[in-house]
């Protein structure tokens, strides 16, 4: 277990200084799969090099299973990175490159040769074993990085953006690929990426981050269908927002009037938010087209746009707001709608979430 | 673009460059081709032979004098190209800090000061220390050489160290390698092509050199430039071309080497 | 900060003042040290068989520049140092353009060939560049001398009846001097060239610009920096030069070089030599902060 208790860095001073963490705490379980999520510049690399030990908090602090981390140089972390170059060393075979941890650890020859042959067979790269570094393909050397890392069957896995480097078929296979890893050995990965679709079918938990802060911990799902800020629902997926008025709250539900003067319910975070102005999350496909005198909010189609699994309708609402709905096309469907006409967006009691800020 | 229009060209640069080559080459061809010369002329050519080789090779001077610039390179090569490596690795991947251009500026010294000015300060303070400890030995030449052909070993090596990929030597700490094993085993094997090079260099310099060594040496302790210079100075034969063969020969050999290895750095 | 920080950037500058150590100490023995016993010893009186006596005197600075006649103890110019110093200045600068006038495009040749031969060309002047100064002093007097390959050749021929005397004269001094620091030149304007865009021409020529003007107005502007540096490696050298002088002028073209030398052996006046030695350290230090400033003030504009 890692617990992060309010880890701050500052690059620099004076003038120049620039927060990159600021008062992070978080605590990863044992066996999970996390991930930092955001944009570049958010701190979630300095987080994952304060946790390997390339980075010096400020203040805070850094335990691993209660122990302090802080005071150990890099190479005495229980700790392995899979670095986003890889950073395999180019004298070396793969072999070699995956033996280098244990025989640092001052393993005996026969478990260092026995180790690799697993790790490698572990990674599916065994007829390469001797191949030179500069000689195997981009997904190659991801796997033999992460045959590296895990070889000295460390505590924590810390993978670095290590697909960013791939196209686009080689990473969805990685994807499944680390996952299975990641089953298989029961280490806990803590995994940095600023791509959201990666972060939502690989995680177990997601800390999405900005400027130097977590903004939200929780499930894929919690995340992606309940946001609690706008950051998060705009950083993640398309989202809908709506300014609305907030009647009452009872537990987690809210009962919210729309700028139409239509009444429905929507989720809020208890404690988060009090009655009065707040701003509405709704995601494009949870929201439907509808006759405009039965729908929430009337509205004017403004544009259509076709994107093979699904059709986007772009509608201007009448107090001037763009609302998105997305649709998925069937075969079945026929197109019975153009820009210009009066249309009606609505949606399910409950979808909607109210936002924190 | 009409047909046959070269945007690179420029009227009469290729014949520039063209007769620069021949200028650059002629004179050393015509060195090379009469130290085979029969006769005792270094112009006019009586056949092919190999005899002033072999009257350079008896020469005892021209022995002694080779073993002296061999010994004084190989130390001052060795000594400069460690110094160098230390140096440049205080120096790299580093923040700035506080006295760097202080620093760069002392490494780099023996570039910008006349040479002839360096040779006169040294003749100065050695022959102070010569008469106080009474020691004339090879030392002093030694400690000279090395002194200047520090910027040169310096180069190449910062230049390699500058290329490379700092995340190897953070994986090699990740993966528990402490801070000597991961010179010794990361950062040392891709420093290697660059160390090779400062030290080739280092020991061309110090082969080369005339002017320092020229002011510093004590009483018979010419080093093969010395003598030839001195030589000049006489009648001279074709065993001076000999001579200057081989050190060209030497030179082609080191510098070829040179630009070998650092082609592969490039990739 | 905190302490851990702290702490690890103090190691951090002690390992780094330690790695530093062997190299300050040799540059510091053996090179910026003396710099500063020849100023001490340019202010001190000269000993009758060489070396010093510890005498202040300014005895030395003066004779730089000025000479006492010993008859008529009259004050006049040091009309043979002064000529040897604007000799060592203008042959200088005549070396450096004409270094220039060839070096430039025979580096624009070399950087014109495919990408994939130009590291051979490259090689072509870097052979010769680190080919020892003397044997490459030596062959150009093979080549000038009376007895050399020139005149014997012309002799043979009947074009002339005696040897030419090119040895020992100005012009073979700026020969020698040419040939032996052509490299110098085309190595750096190389360097700026080989990062050169020839699109860039190639818009120029659709802005109707033509050959000439594709040179003076595009790419010599471009690859200035170059030449500058170029410029300056020739001609600092060529002002302290030593042996070119000595062989190629047989000691009667002195430069800078061989009048210090003079003044530690025969003349036996190593102030003066030490006052002399600093004379041309200091115009090489003009040189080079002129240098500074130019290079610094294209650094601004490229990036502006």
């Amino acid at each position: 277990m890692i617990e992060i208790a309010n880890v701050t860095k500052v690059f620099g001073q004076g003038e120049a200084a620039f927060r990159a963490l600021d008062g992070v705490s978080v605590t990863i379980d044992e066996n999970e799969f996390f991930t930092l999520l955001g944009p570049s510049g958010c701190g979630k690399t300095t987080l994952l090099r304060t946790i390997a030990g390339f980075v010096d908090p400020t203040s805070g602090s850094v335990k691993l299973d209660g122990q302090s981390l802080l005071e150990s140089p890099p190479y005495k972390r229980p700790v392995n990175t899979v670095f986003q170059s890889y950073a395999l060393f180019p004298h070396m075979t793969v072999a070699q490159n995956i033996g280098f941890g244990l025989e640092m650890q001052g393993k005996p020859k026969s478990e260092v040769q026995e180790t690799v042959a697993e790790m490698l067979e572990l990674v599916r790269m065994t007829p390469m074993a001797d191949r030179q570094t500069g000689q195997i393909s981009g997904g190659q050397q991801q796997r033999v990085a992460l045959a590296r890392a895990l070889a000295p069957r460390p505590k924590v896995l810390l993978l670095d953006e290590p697909l960013s480097a791939l196209d686009f078929k080689l990473r969805k296979e990685m994807q499944l690929e680390l996952k299975r890893l990641q089953s298989e050995t029961g280490i806990t990965f803590i995994f940095v990426t600023h791509d959201q679709e990666e972060a939502l079918t690989m995680s177990d938990r997601i800390a999405v981050m900005s400027e130097g802060a977590i903004r939200q911990i929780g499930g894929p799902r919690d995340i992606y269908d309940h946001p609690a800020e706008r950051f998060v629902a705009d950083f993640i997926g398309d989202t809908n927002f709506l300014e609305v008025e907030l009647l009452r709250t009872e537990g987690e539900e809210g009962r919210i009037r729309l700028a139409s003067g239509a009444e429905t319910t929507a989720r809020a975070l208890s404690g988060g938010v009090s009655a009065g102005t707040v701003t509405l999350a709704v995601r494009p496909e949870h929201a439907d087209l509808a006759d405009p005198a039965e729908a929430l909010l009337p509205g004017t189609l403004a544009e259509v746009v076709y994107f093979g699994t699904d059709t986007h309708y772009h509608v201007d609402l009448e107090d001037g707001t763009r609302f998105v709905v997305r649709q998925q096309n069937t075969p079945a469907q026929v197109q019975r709608r153009a820009a210009g006409d009066r249309v009606g967006v609505t949606f399910a009691p409950g979808v909607g979430q109210v936002l924190r800020d | 673009m009409a047909r046959g229009f070269d945007v690179r060209r420029q009227t009469g640069f290729n014949t520039i460059a063209i007769c620069c080559f021949i200028l650059l080459y002629a004179p050393i061809i015509l060195i090379v081709v009469y130290s085979f010369n029969k006769g005792n002329s270094i112009a006019i050519w009586e056949g092919f032979s190999w005899r002033w080789y072999i009257s350079a090779w008896d020469n005892e001077k021209v022995q002694a004098a080779t073993i002296r610039s061999v010994v004084i390179a190989f130390w001052a090569s060795m000594l400069s190209t460690f110094a160098a490596v230390l140096a440049a690795l205080a120096t790299t991947r580093t923040k700035p800090w506080r006295g760097q251009s202080f620093i760069f500026a002392m490494i780099n010294q023996p570039l910008m000061v006349p040479e002839i000015v360096t040779a006169v300060s040294l003749l100065i303070v050695f022959a102070s220390i010569k008469v106080a400890t009474g020691y004339t030995g090879l030392g002093y030449l030694v400690i000279a050489h090395t002194a200047f052909c520090i910027p040169f070993a310096y180069m190449p090596i910062r230049a390699r160290l500058q290329g490379m990929d700092l995340t190897l030597e953070q994986a090699a700490s990740d993966l528990y390698a402490t801070p000597w094993q991961t010179f010794r085993r990361v950062t040392l094997p891709q420093l290697t092509p660059g160390i090779l090079a400062g030290a080739m260099l280092a020991f061309v310099i110090s082969l080369d050199d005339v002017v320092i060594t020229e002011f510093v040496k004590s009483a018979g302790q010419d080093t093969l430039p010395t003598y030839m210079l001195g030589q000049l100075r006489r009648v001279v034969t074709p065993e001076i071309n000999a001579i200057s063969t081989v050190l060209l020969a030497f030179s082609v050999l080191l510098v070829t080497g040179f630009f070998l290895l650092s082609r592969t750095r490039k990739q | 900060m905190s302490d851990l920080a702290a702490t690890r950037s103090r190691t951090e500058r002690r390992n780094r003042w330690l790695l530093l150590l062997p190299a300050l100490a040799i540059l510091i023995f053996a090179a910026a040290g003396p710099l500063l016993i020849v100023l001490i010893y340019s202010f001190l009186t000269p000993g009758d068989y060489g070396g010093v006596v510890w005498k202040l005197s300014g005895e030395a600075w003066f004779n730089v520049f000025f000479e006492r006649d010993f008859f008529t103890d009259t004050l006049g110019f040091a009309d043979a140092h002064l000529s040897i110093l604007w000799r060592s200045i203008s042959l200088s600068l005549m070396t450096t353009v004409l270094a220039f006038l060839v070096g430039f495009p025979t580096a624009y040749f070399i950087a014109t060939r495919p990408a994939n031969s130009r590291d051979m060309w490259m090689l072509l002047i870097m052979i010769p560049f680190w080919t020892n100064l003397l044997i490459r002093t030596f062959a150009i007097m093979e080549l000038i001398r009376n007895e050399g390959t020139i005149n014997t050749v012309l002799l043979a021929i009947g074009i002339i009846d005696e040897p030419i005397q090119m040895l020992f004269t100005n012009a073979s001094l700026l020969a020698g001097m040419v040939f032996v620091y052509l490299p110098l030149m085309i190595l750096p304007v190389y360097a700026a060239m080989e990062r050169f865009d020839f699109s860039l021409v190639e818009a120029a020529y659709d802005l109707y610009a033509t050959r000439r003007k594709v040179l003076t107005k595009v790419i010599f502007p471009i690859v200035k920096p170059g030449v500058i540096a170029g410029s300056i490696l020739v001609f600092v050298p060529c002002l302290g030069a030593y042996v070119t002088p000595r062989v190629l002028g047989g000691g009667k073209k002195l430069m800078l070089g061989n009048l210090i030398e003079l003044q530690f052996g025969a003349g036996r006046n190593w102030p003066l030599g030490a006052a002399l030695a600093l004379t041309l350290l200091v115009i090489v230090t003009i040189a080079l902060l002129f240098y500074v400033r130019v290079a610094g003030r294209e650094g601004e504009s490229n990036i502006g």
